[in-house]
Order: C-alpha cells, then structure tokens, then sequence
C-alpha cells in the first residue's frame, strides 16, 4: 500500500487544541486564541475539530507569566497524580484541568495536536518547538510549514535532551507543538510578531487537513505545485529536516549572593542561531570587560536574553545543527 | 540671552528601580552601591533603589505606579494601615532626598528609566529649567551611541507626580528600546553613559566653568491616542501598525498608517502633522495610551556659572 518502506501510519488527526496564554503575559498567543474562541471560522478545517483554549486564564488577567508557579513546566507525572485539590498551587490544579480536558497524557483518549503559541524576547525570530527526534508526524508537519512559508524562514528547535527536557502543557497531546515567535517584550503586541504566528497556525492546520482528506479543492493542488511539493496518493514522502539540538544551558557570571555580574555581550545579543565560537565574545561586565565563551567547539545560541529565565539561572542555550530523516507518512 | 549665575550644585541623586522591571536602572544603582559611590570630587552623590519591593518581583510596582504619587498632595497624605506600598514608600523618598520644595531637597535628581519604545536616549522634564537643558546640550553633544532627545511635558511643578519633581532640579533619564525584565548591554552602556556625562557636567559646573547659552529642539507634550477598542469588552480590537511600530519621532501625517486591525484594516491617522513616541510602550496599555503625539519647539537657554560667594 505504501510507496516506501519504513513508511509509518497515524491515526487521522481529528482533536486538534491551540493554546494561547501558557504564558500570561505573552501577548501574540493571548490575542489570537481570543479572536478565535468569538470566531473561529479562520481556524476551521474539513473533518478537523479545532480548539481554541486559554491555558492559564488567571496570569492572563494579571498579564504576569505566572500565578504561583510557571505552567510549563507544571506536567510531570507527580504533578498531574497529586492530591491536594484547592490547596495545591494554581498552576498545579490548572495542569491537572489540562490534563482531564485534552489528555489524559499518554492515553489514547489525548488530543492528537496541541499547538502551545509563546512569545520570547529573543531575537529567534519564527520557531517551531519539537519535543522528540521521533515524532515522524511532527517532522513532516514542520517540514511543510518551513517550505510553505520560504523565502520567510522558520527554525526547529528540537527540546530533548534527559537533563534539560520539561513538562509542557502541550505534552499532554500525542504531537505536542511549541510555536515561539520573538523578538516581543512581555506585555506588548506587536502587529509583524502577531501575523507571523497567524501564518504558521495557517500551514499547520492545512498540513493537517491534507493528512486526513488529502488535497481538498483545486486551490490546495495549485498551491501544492507552486510549493513544489510532491504529496502522492494519500502518503507525505520522506524527507530531511534541519533542527537545532539543544545541547547546554548557559547561566550569566553571578556573585556569591546570586546577583548578575556581567550581561549578554553586545556581539552575542540577537545573534539567535548565528555560530558562536570558542573564544568569541560572550558577556561583557558593568565595567566594560569582555568573557570569552570557553566551549570545545561552535555552537548555535538560543533564547538569548530571555526575560523569563534570568530566574531559571538561564542566558541563553546551546545547540548543534543536525538533520534528521523523517519516514514517510499516511494515515491508517 | 544674558548670563544666569546659579548656586553650585554638590548634591546629586541617582535612583533606578523606580519601576521595578526596568532594568538599567536597577542594575546601574546596584552597581555603583557596589562600588560605594558617592563622591565624585565637589559632587555627592546619593544612589537609591525606588522601589524595592517591586525589584524583588520584578514587577512594575505592587499595589500602584510608585512614579505618580508625589503631588504635593499624596506626599502629604496621611498613612494608615491600608495606604499602598507605593504611597508610603514615596513619601519615604520624599523624606530622603527632598521635601519637595525646600531648600533640604537635592540639587538634581536623575531618576532612570527604561520603555519598550525605540525612543534611543531622552531626558524628560516638566518646566523649562536651564540646568537641565544645559546637561542635555552636553549628553548630546557627546554621546554618538544613539539619537539623545528631550521632552518636555507642560505640567506645572504644582502638580507634578513623578519622582524628579522632589529634587531642586530633576529630569528623568529614559532609555529604549528594552523588555521588561531584560538587560541589554547596550542600553546598559547609553545609561552608563549619560549619567557619567551628567556628573562630569556638575563637576565643571561647580569648579567655575562656564557654559555657552543655545538652541536645542525639544518634543512638548501635546496628547496621547488610544488603542481602537471593543465599545462591550473594552479590549484591545488592533496593534501599532507595522509602519508606525519603531518609528518614534518621525513625524506623523494625517493619511499615514497608525493601526492594523486583527481583521486586516489598516487604521489611518487623522490630525495635525506631530511627532509619536512611547509607540507601544507596555505599561500604557493600562493607562489607555497607544503612544503619545507631541510638537517640536525650540528652547533658547542663557550661558550659566555658579555663583561665586
């Protein structure tokens, strides 16, 4: 039936979620979940039941990350197990709601997709975030996402890595999808910023579609040949797909109190994605002295300056480029 | 003009962390209380953290924008158990480093900011006030780094709310464009900057030195727009519009592109030609202002010394 071998089968993916406000004050994903919970005619596709859901309502009100404690990183096991009710904190009861709705995670009963919109004030410009070098699904999807938005680009960062891996509230679906779009200060909505995440829901969604029911309409055959895409019978061919792996976290110089004592280096800051080599430039102190990255080899920097993690002893992560083969896919 | 002779001016203070998220401020205080500042030959020098409690949170302030509760009236409001943090901690800093028009107050008060704007560098002050404008003729002068404007806001000293107005003189230091909660090395570095610059101006000022009278451009204050907003839910219904994003102090005409609506109209601007700036600044989302829309002026100031007994 398959054209390839190692071709591999999913179930069609019909329960589909897109969460915006895991983050309160992230305010691109906050805006377009609200546009679609009044209207979701944008976010309709045939034989798909779309989800527009505000994950963490309370911090959104206080337009604040968090209330007590940061939801994405609230789905552990223990987390999601623990007794307590009202008296756990509000993140903690929100994941276990979470998990009730679109989960349970790891069941058959999960959401098949969550898309989890974030904002960061990274200068990483459109990111997909995968969470396993396996999720052949995943791979394809961004695969069609990266080519349906060329000349535009649009990275994957692949989060999976034994140490440093957590638990997302989108973990709870069986293709967990992070969508990160910076540069964006917290608590600002930026018109370029917003549209961009619009666009990528876009292709996500048709990629979706075209998986269940295949080509829909003329239009979508058009659209896929000036793509230069080639989706035969019923089945996305193999294909390569580059994503940056992350490798190691990077705390900033602090004291013996804990305090900063020396900030992203001129030259590092909004260089997201760009080489970093050993002996460049890395942070620079309050009195203008310079701290050379000591690493053994080049590594692409992430989550440069994140607001969000100077309190998560986090100046930005390293990666390393590698490419992974995803199998053929069709649907069972 | 003709030449103004002024007291010397020995007594400075430096405050950050007035907003507790805006973090050259914080960090630029934090580090010359490290390195025990508080001299710089005839000038001493006075470096306070605003709001110490919203530092710790790293948050804007905790019950209320700590930089509108110095009127005259809310200094002398009287505390009870239930007065804001923010109402209390002013009046501690008006107990600091004023009171407020007398003559215990500082000679200067720098109070720095940082805004989500690009807005480069911007000194902003209330009155005209030759001192000011003569440490803005020197910053600009020396500083190549990025645009250093200044700004004027026409509210007189009577009803000044903001930390500044304690001080003999005062002007705050404004700096952008930079995330809540991050630090930019080189936003860090134009702070740095044009504080040292300030006090290197006191210093020559206090030892004798005169300083040429001039021109200088400034942007007063005339209104600020609001977001387009659903009349039921009162939310936001569009964003800065990507032309207008970015683009403080470019004049803005009637015609021009100001919103971009969620559904894809573009908002045009209506109104007589004037210059933006604290475009999409994220504090004011809550204080319903979108960005602010002022006119240029030319202020002449006289030369100055100090006064010699």
């Amino acid at each position: 039936m398959s054209a390839y071998k190692n071709s591999v089968c999913f179930n069609e993916a019909r329960r589909v979620a897109i969460f915006g406000g895991t983050h309160g004050n992230e305010m691109s994903g906050v805006t377009l979940v609200n546009l679609w919970v009044k209207n979701s005619a944008e976010i309709q596709r045939k034989g798909v039941e779309t989800k527009p859901f505000i994950a963490n309502p309370k911090a959104v009100e206080k337009c604040t990350r968090y209330v007590d404690t940061d939801l994405n990183r609230a789905f552990s096991p223990e987390n999601l197990s623990a007794p307590g009710g009202d008296d756990l904190p509000y993140e903690v009861q929100r994941a276990q709601e979470i998990n009730r709705i679109f989960g349970p995670k790891g069941s058959p009963e999960a959401y098949d997709v969550i898309f989890d919109l974030h904002n960061t004030t990274s200068n990483m410009g459109c990111t997909l975030i995968l969470e396993s070098s396996k999720d052949h699904f995943n791979l394809q999807m961004m695969n069609y996402i990266k080519k349906a938005i060329t000349p535009a680009s649009c990275l994957v960062l692949l989060n999976e890595h034994p140490l440093l891996k957590y638990s997302t509230s989108r973990s709870v679906a069986k293709h967990p999808v992070g969508l990160e779009v910076g540069p964006q200060p917290q608590g600002v909505l930026r018109s370029n910023i917003f549209e961009a995440m619009r666009v990528i829901l876009k292709h996500a969604l048709d990629f979706i579609e075209l998986f269940n029911e295949g080509p829909v309409c003329n239009t979508l055959e058009t659209l896929l040949a000036e793509m230069e895409y080639k989706f035969i019978g019923m089945e996305f061919p193999p294909c390569t797909v580059e994503v940056f792996w992350v490798s190691e976290r990077i705390d900033y110089p602090r004291d013996a109190n804990g305090n900063i004592i020396a900030m992203v280096h001129p030259n590092l800051q909004d260089c997201d994605w760009e080489p970093l080599n050993p002996g460049d430039p890395m942070f620079q102190t309050f009195d203008g002295k310079t701290i050379h990255y000591q690493g053994s080899g080049t590594v692409y920097p992430t989550f440069i300056n994140e607001a969000a993690y100077y309190e998560k002893q986090q100046a930005f992560v390293t990666t390393r480029r590698e490419t992974l083969v995803a199998s053929a896919i069709r649907k069972a | 003009m003709e030449h103004v002779s002024l007291p010397p001016l020995s007594r400075v203070a430096i405050c950050g962390g007035t907003h507790g998220n805006e973090m050259s401020g914080v960090y630029l205080v934090r580090e010359m209380q490290k390195q025990k500042v508080d001299q710089a030959g005839s000038v001493s020098i006075t470096t306070v953290l605003s709001n110490p409690r919203a530092v710790d949170a790293c948050r804007r302030y905790t019950d209320t924008d700590l930089n509108r509760c110095f009127t005259k009236g809310l200094l002398s409001a009287p505390i009870t158990d239930s007065t804001p943090y923010e109402l209390k901690r002013a009046q501690e800093l008006n107990s600091q480093l004023g009171p407020k028009g007398s003559k215990e107050a500082v000679d200067l008060l720098c109070d720095v900011h940082n805004t989500t704007a690009n807005m480069g560098l911007c000194l902003i002050f209330y009155s005209i006030d030759w001192i000011t404008l003569h440490i803005y003729k020197y910053i600009q002068s020396k500083m190549t780094s990025t645009p250093v404007r200044v700004i004027q806001l026409d509210i007189p000293i009577s009803e000044a709310y903001s930390l500044e107005s304690v001080g003999k003189h005062g002007f705050a230091i404004e700096v952008g464009p930079q995330p809540n909660g991050v630090l930019r090395a080189d936003i860090f570095n134009m702070v740095k900057e044009a504080v040292d610059l300030t006090i290197e101006w006191l210093q020559g000022f206090n030892s004798g030195s005169t300083f040429e009278g001039g021109e200088v451009e400034a942007y007063n204050l005339v209104k600020s727009v609001d977001y387009p907003r659903d009349p039921t839910s009162n939310e936001i219904t569009a964003a800065i519009h990507p032309q207008l994003q970015d683009n403080d102090f470019k004049l803005l005409r009637p015609g021009d592109p100001m919103f971009q609506s969620f559904s894809g109209e573009m908002v045009e601007y209506e109104g007589e030609e004037l210059y933006p700036f604290f475009v999409n600044e994220c504090a004011y989302y809550e204080k319903k202002i979108a960005f602010h829309l002022a006119k240029k002026i030319t202020l002449t100031f006289p030369p100055i010394s100090v006064k010699k007994d």
